[in-house]
């Protein structure tokens, strides 16, 4: 009897040694997850993506009010912002894991309250990639590859659907009114660079430098990519008649939900990517040489 | 007698005109590139050749560069207008256009117009153009509109600068409500906080002088009044002055002047604040020709801030208000340390 006891209590400390993994997050904190999480958080919309994306969507508990993908997280508790998340709220859920922006602020109270906090910022393409298989490890999710390749795949698909006529187009893609516009350097860009088009905005910029209006002028675009919202006012922006694009109506517009895959260096990236090439597909039709 | 920089006020005058045409014209050759368009400059005025690049230049300068710099020029002493009636109707050195709650006004108003015309943009476009700027202005008026009803009258300074606090701060935190209803139109406001200058035409500045000229002669012809303030209500009084429908008209032009740089240029900062203490520092002060020259000194201000803003990191814009700030705020210290024995703030 007391040999059987033992047994057990070696094996329970061995399952115990053995369980939990310990992940360093984006903000350099090592994070140790005992088990696999069933009461998770999400405080970042591509981050509740990547969860949903890894099958996991049913253990999310609440989210942040940015998060609306896929339909079932609207239903869920929304719990502020990702820059003003609700302290007590997202407590009061007794979540197991609470997975938050790295710029998140609040998350040191979260932390303090004894919640696990998970803090990963996906920045590009390859980042978002390396925060699905860390996401996954968290999760104890055994198989992210199979995210990663429908995300390549999406990405594949989108570049075949490019027309051989709108390769090497200069594009300028709009993200603020500011005018902010989206560099080379961010993931938009790295998006924009896999269909073959050419940024009018290099990556010296920066990720999302706000420009002087003129630089679009100047640069003459053959492709002006903004949000639908926003379109009716660019040609009434002074001097902005000139931009060749406008005046030929070689734009492509999106709504605030497609933007949502554009803009977010989530899973759903590919899926942005197709959007775009479909837009150049109406743009250039196949046998019509620009 | 404190020793003014200039004795004359023509002087100082004449200088600011003459610095504010050398930097529009040099706002003509600043572009996306930096300052290198010496050619488009060239080939604007004719004195070189023409050439496939230089046609379209010579649109960017007309379309982009000019009414921007002008339009920067003109906000700017509409700000330095109402500066200088702020500090003179309220006698009080720290008043600035945006003290009667009208920059929280027009806040508000453009926060307003972005949520109505989320849906109907598309619809109506040139409301979007139309709308935004009127709705600034309606705001900022009837923020005054407010703070003087809640003071009940324009008599006491003082409760119409604390009434002015409070509508600034209940119209404030409305406009943080709205944008928490509705965040993704927190973008578009931060860029009408900040104030811009980005996207001032030639209409804009069109609407901006239909502005100045009215308030700048009203100003003038009104300059009696002014000093008549200046040596406080009673004073004023005992002069035969009328002192509280002049108080209203005054009130009314500042709003007006302040609604319409705000509408176009959005929220730039201190301006209004620097440009009147600067112009006191330099020369002897008089309403008439005071009011004037801090309004010259306001245009020159934001004149040489958006030239800045787009030559520093060319082609990428700084936040124009934040350059007036640093510009107006370093020279206006400048000038308070070299005027150390003159005696205070005045």
């Amino acid at each position: 009897m007391k040999k059987w006891a033992l047994l057990l209590g070696l094996c329970l400390a061995c399952t115990w040694g053995w369980a939990g993994v310990t992940l360093t997050d984006d903000k350099g904190r090592k994070v140790t997850i005992a088990q696999a999480p069933k009461r998770i958080v999400s405080l970042l919309p591509s981050l509740t993506e990547t969860v949903c994306a890894l099958g996991r969507c049913k253990d999310l508990v609440g989210v942040d009010r940015y998060s609306n993908f896929p339909q079932g997280v609207r239903k869920l508790p929304q719990l502020g912002g990702g820059l003003d998340p609700q302290i007590e709220a997202i407590f009061a859920l007794k979540p197991d894991l609470v997975l938050a922006a790295s710029s998140s602020p609040g998350t040191e109270r979260l932390a303090a309250l004894g919640l696990t906090v998970l803090q990963l910022e996906p920045k590009d393409q390859a980042d978002a990639v390396r925060v699905v298989r860390m996401l996954a490890q968290a999760l104890y999710v055994a198989d992210p590859e199979l995210v990663i390749q429908q995300m390549d795949l999406e990405f594949a698909q989108a570049k075949a659907l490019m027309p051989v006529g709108a390769r090497g187009k200069k594009v300028y893609f709009e993200v603020g009114s500011a005018p902010y516009a989206a560099g080379a350097a961010s993931f938009i860009g790295q998006t924009l660079s896999h269909l073959g088009l050419v940024n009018i905005v290099g990556p010296e910029l920066g990720p999302f430098p706000k420009i002087n209006p003129e630089l679009v002028v100047r640069a003459q675009p053959d492709v002006v990519v903004v949000a639908d919202s926003s379109f009716s006012t660019l040609a009434q922006r002074p001097g902005w008649g000139l931009v060749r694009a406008l005046q030929d109506h070689k734009v492509c517009t999106f709504s605030q939900e497609e933007g949502d895959l554009l803009v977010r260096p989530g899973p759903r990236m590919g899926q942005g990517a197709q959007l775009l090439a479909r837009c150049f597909a109406r743009l250039y039709p196949k046998g019509q040489t620009p | 007698m404190r020793d003014y920089v200039y004795q004359r006020p023509v002087v100082l005058g004449l200088l600011l005109c003459t610095a504010t045409v050398a930097l529009v014209l040099t706002g003509m050759l600043a572009g996306s590139t930096g300052l290198d368009d010496w050619h488009a400059l060239g080939a604007l005025l004719g004195l070189m050749p023409a050439d496939a690049d230089s046609g379209m230049l010579a649109q960017i300068v007309w379309q982009i560069r000019m009414p921007r710099s002008i339009g920067a020029w003109l906000a700017g002493a509409l700000l330095g207008l109402a500066g200088a009636l702020a500090q003179a109707v309220f006698r009080n050195p720290l008043a600035d256009p945006y003290l009667l709650g009208s920059a929280s006004g027009a806040s508000l108003g453009v926060c307003l117009a972005l949520v109505a015309m989320d849906g109907s943009l598309v619809a109506m476009p040139w409301l979007a153009r139309l709308g935004l700027t009127g709705a600034a202005f309606v705001g900022a008026i009837l923020a005054v509109a407010m703070t003087a009803a809640l003071a009940s009258g324009m008599a006491q300074t003082l409760r119409l600068l604390l009434a002015g606090v409070v509508v600034a701060v209940v119209l404030g935190a409305a406009t943080s409500l709205v944008l928490q209803m509705y965040p993704h139109l927190l973008q578009s406001m931060q860029g009408f906080m900040l104030g811009s200058t980005a996207f001032v035409g030639w209409d804009s500045c069109a609407l901006m002088l239909a502005a100045l000229l009215p308030g700048l002669g009203l100003a003038m012809v009104l300059g009696r009044w002014l000093d008549g303030l200046a040596l406080g209500e009673q004073t004023a009084a005992s002069l035969g002055l009328p002192v509280q429908p002049m108080r209203w008209i005054l009130i009314i032009t500042l709003a007006l002047a302040t609604g319409a740089a705000v509408a176009h240029t959005g929220l730039i900062a201190f301006v209004g604040l620097a440009a009147p203490h600067i112009t006191r520092r330099m020369v002897r002060w008089g309403s008439r020709h005071g009011v004037l020259l801090a309004s010259l000194m306001g245009g020159l201000l934001l004149v040489a801030a958006d030239l800045l803003a787009r030559v520093v990191i060319a082609p990428r814009e700084l936040p124009v208000g934040v350059l007036t700030a640093l510009i107006g705020g370093a020279y206006l210290l400048w000038l308070m340390r070299r005027h150390k024995q003159g005696g205070g703030v005045s």
